[in-house]
């Protein structure tokens, strides 16, 4: 067999940590649009957060958004431009804190866009801080006793809130932490890509990724701490397909 | 015959690659590349079997796959 950089993909360094799962879930996104042939007509949107310079990694039109308001931009992409194939990359505190709202009213509406979502359960690019996804009892540098000892509240499990709206026709939670999670994660992005090809509308896919710098863990362990800490409080699987 | 590649330049010493190879034969070097890291590579690469899952683990695409038998699989993409 061969394998080789997807073309969408260009050939640069990332500036990610070693360890990272942006860079494995950047190749997934890049392999399903060469696999669907949509390069030329595919425009992403970059977040706030540690895949601020997303632009710089993929070879197709991005645009940048404000923290938080990439499904408000996508929106409105794909509604005056409706050929084109609108994604967003966002991370937890991207998606699930600053932009809730973008992120709640754009599924709701059924808008037909593909939200890549990259769950690592804290806010890296900032140093660590507590995310709405940082999970009971985790470490953080505003959680220093764990999350849950001074009124943080619990997770924010965002494909569960989002399966109670009428809107969405995809939702699927997956990760990136072992060889056959990757393979999984593979066929959600292609599918969420797929969804919006056929019009089906909003379609998200909910990427469970390490972050072992601000983790405070090695590489290994940090794959560790997705597949026994993070993946029983955010089960995998899917929520929504039709 | 297939042949596999490590990009020594492009590695970050995670240490991925390692964990998830069936086989057991990825080591991270003693040297440092240019940016300081030890790098991936195979201990013993006539037991590799190229199935690519370290290629698929790794986060900065510093493993590739080339395979120039007419029967070769040539459906994921490439430059």
């Amino acid at each position: 067999m061969e394998f080789h950089r997807p073309r969408t993909l260009k050939n640069v360094l990332t500036h990610y940590c070693p360890g990272c799962g942006h860079g494995i879930v950047h190749r997934l996104v890049a392999e399903a649009i060469d696999e669907l042939g949509i390069r030329e007509r595919t425009i992403g949107t970059a977040p706030v957060g540690c895949a601020v310079l997303f632009y710089n990694y993929f070879d197709c039109d991005i645009i940048e958004c404000a923290h938080g308001r990439p499904p408000a931009v996508a929106t409105g992409m794909k509604r005056m431009l409706p050929d084109r194939i609108i994604f967003t990359y966002q991370g937890d505190g991207d998606l699930a804190a600053i932009g809730t709202t973008e992120t709640i009213h754009a599924a709701n509406r059924g808008e037909n866009i593909t939200v890549i979502f990259v769950n690592n359960a804290i806010y890296g690019m900032t140093g660590g801080q507590m995310a709405p996804t940082t999970i009971k009892g985790q470490w953080s540098t505003t959680t220093p006793e764990g999350r849950g000892k001074h009124g943080e509240g619990g997770p924010i499990r965002i494909c569960e809130m989002l399966s109670a709206l009428d809107g969405p026709s995809y939702l699927e939670r997956v990760a990136v932490s072992s060889p056959k999670d990757i393979l999984r994660a593979k066929k959600a992005v292609k599918k969420a890509f797929e969804k919006q090809i056929a019009g089906k509308g909003f379609s998200l896919v909910e990427v469970l990724s390490m972050c072992p710098t601000d983790w405070k863990l090695t590489p290994a362990q940090a794959v560790d701490f997705v597949n026994e800490k993070m993946k029983a409080v955010f089960p995998l699987g899917v929520f929504r397909d039709r | 015959m297939p042949q596999i590649r490590f990009f020594a330049e492009r590695c970050k010493g995670c240490g991925l690659c390692v964990l998830v190879c069936p086989q057991r034969i990825i080591a991270m070097s003693e040297e440092l590349n240019e940016l300081g890291n030890p790098f991936a590579g195979l201990t013993e690469p006539a037991r590799c079997t190229y199935c690519a899952t370290c290629g698929r683990m790794c986060p900065d695409l510093a493993i590739e796959i080339e395979d120039d038998s007419p029967s070769a699989d040539n459906s994921t993409s490439s430059e």
